[in-house]
């Protein structure tokens, strides 16, 4: 079994997000970047379903030189190697087509993904690396279990359910909570993640589709109106009368 | 030139969010001056179909048929992509549903089209430019995406657009696309509907509650409320964590972002990637029995108080107002 796992490189959760530059970049001051959470959980599966010599983790990120540190994470949790191909996220469809170009020739039964990059929220790249390789892929997925050598069984969420496929190797698919608890390195995963192999590529050519022109935060709210305890009846009247939502 | 619309059906019936978009893409039709058509994939009823004018499609293509009764992306995205192109569509919308996100990134391919997905307002079309607002870094923040090919994808986020009713009705046509097999590589096995429950993404009203609610077994007052409220339910992050709640109630940074019309958080303080996921909300109630809880800072109406001793008291004021109303 042949995994390819691919990472983002996010700020950490509990960032302010802001922006400068007349709104059109985001302010990278001060702000800690992150292995993306959801990634975490793929990796994690792929690593459950390869332990004990069933087969290698390979991770593939996209970015320049400065998110090495999030490849070496995802080595020291526990994969065997990484690529690095060497350009700036620009967009989903940049992203996924390098990976596609990389994986094409590869054999990877399955390529994984976190659900979405917690900063751009697209959960694009999964299905288009398998629209470019053309080979299925599977949406947000709560389970993933490998079924026989030729296929895997999946679950993914629907609005108010879910809906268990069987898929054939090899597809792609974007994992959600539910697949795999995240792994914590160890002191000795930390130590071998140094001089795992980490090969850097130049990135293919890709046409550029959007581009990202500024930004805005939230507007924020009118203050807040409190209320005693017991007015709880009031409430209910302010939330009809003042505002409509009920 | 035309606009695209695609409309998801879930058992042969459409939702809200089915109408919403296109309502949506209807306005679309409108700023480009040209014909909006919707397409239906599955076994819809035709009378159903023709109801899809009121919101402004003026054609359905209708594909039925017995291979594609359930969702496969792969052949789903085909079929779009071939109507597309058979009706020289320029601009595509889908609802960013969970099978959408699967969907509208292998169109966006085969089309060679940008995506902007998680739409939240009418694209900004001017000389040349075509603009659109999408949420992100998690609900923190909006972006304003530029798409810069000449046929666009994009997917709007449910509850962001109001329904636009025209009164008319749509001419109903039957589209048969090529099958390609390659397409058929998933098989869906079952498909299981929690029926009594309201799918959380689509819900209006949302009753999410937290660490104050001190366990599990204390959760029947917040599903009675959420009941009688016609609410879903939600949780906050340590709660799905700790095997209180499932995973698909998870709001925030890394679950489920929402944007309700009204959102009640009861026992939750508030972090700062609890509040990403609910930021777009229209009102938010906050009950909490700590007065300093970060929430109270983005809440519309707050109440400070013990979960236990408010929410039965706002279980009996709403039971009281539905009774009156």
């Amino acid at each position: 079994m042949k995994i390819l796992v691919c990472v983002s490189n996010v700020p950490d959760t509990t960032t302010k997000v802001t922006f400068n530059g007349d709104n059109t970049q985001f302010n990278t001051l001060g702000v800690q970047y992150i292995l993306n959470p959801y990634d975490e959980i793929a990796l994690a599966r792929a690593i459950e379903l390869t332990e004990g010599g069933k087969g290698t983790v390979s991770i593939i990120h996209v970015g320049e030189v400065g998110s090495e540190p999030t490849i070496r994470k995802a080595l020291a949790i526990g994969a065997d190697d990484a690529v690095r191909i060497n350009a700036a996220p620009r967009d989903a469809y940049f992203v996924a087509a390098q990976i596609a170009n990389y994986a094409k020739d590869k054999g990877f039964q399955m390529i994984l993904t976190g659900r979405e990059s917690i900063d751009y929220n697209g959960c694009q790249v999964a299905a288009m690396v398998a629209e470019f390789l053309n080979i299925p892929s599977i949406s947000i997925i709560k389970k993933l279990d490998i079924e026989s050598t030729t296929q895997a069984s999946l679950v993914r969420e629907i609005e108010g359910g879910k809906e268990i496929l069987s898929v054939s190797f090899p597809f792609t698919a974007s994992c959600a909570e539910g697949v795999a608890e995240p792994k914590i390195p160890n002191m000795r995963g930390i130590m071998s993640a140094r001089t795992k192999p980490l090969e850097v590529i130049e990135p293919a050519p890709v046409d550029q589709l959007l581009s990202f022109q500024s930004y805005s935060i939230p507007e924020p709210r009118g203050s807040v109106t409190m209320l005693g305890s017991d007015e709880t009846e009031k409430l209910v009247e302010l939330l009809h009368t003042k505002s409509k939502v009920i | 030139m035309s606009v695209l619309v695609y409309v998801e059906n879930a058992e042969g019936k459409f939702k809200k969010s089915a109408f919403e978009v296109i309502s949506y893409a209807a306005a679309i039709a409108e700023q480009l001056k040209t014909e909006l058509i919707a397409i239906s994939i599955g076994n819809v009823n035709p009378e159903i179909l023709v109801n899809l004018g009121k919101y402004g499609a003026n054609r359905v293509m209708n594909v039925s048929h017995d291979k594609l009764k359930s969702f496969i992306n792969q052949a789903y995205a085909s079929i779009i992509a071939e109507a597309a192109k058979k009706e020289s569509a320029t601009v595509i919308v889908l609802s960013n549903t969970f099978s959408a996100k699967g969907l509208a990134p292998r169109i966006a391919v085969k089309l060679k089209a940008g995506l902007a997905d998680s739409a939240i307002e009418l694209p900004l079309i001017n000389q040349d430019k075509f603009l659109i607002k999408k949420t992100a870094f998690s609900g923190k923040a909006f972006a304003k995406v530029e798409l810069i090919s000449a046929i666009k994808v994009i997917s709007l986020n449910p509850n962001s657009f109001q329904l636009k009713e025209s009164g008319s009705t749509a001419t109903v046509e039957n589209f048969t696309p090529e099958f390609k097999e390659s397409d058929f590589s998933t098989l869906i096995k079952e498909i299981v509907r929690a029926s009594d429950k309201i799918a959380l993404p689509d819900a209006e009203l949302v009753v999410s509650a937290g660490r104050g609610m001190k366990g599990p077994e204390n959760w029947g007052m917040i599903e009675e409320l959420a009941s009688i409220l016609g609410a879903a339910t939600a949780c906050s992050k340590p709660i799905s964590d700790a095997g209180w709640r499932p995973h698909e109630e998870h709001v925030g940074q890394t679950g489920i972002a929402v944007r309700p019309n009204l959102y009640i958080a009861i026992g939750i303080s508030g972090a700062i990637q609890h509040l990403a996921g609910v930021s777009s909300s229209k009102t938010i109630v906050v009950i909490n029995k700590d007065p300093e809880a970060p929430f109270f800072k983005v809440a519309d109406y707050g109440i400070v108080g013990d979960a236990f001793e408010v929410v039965p008291k706002l279980i009996t004021a709403i039971k009281k107002y539905k009774a009156n109303s």
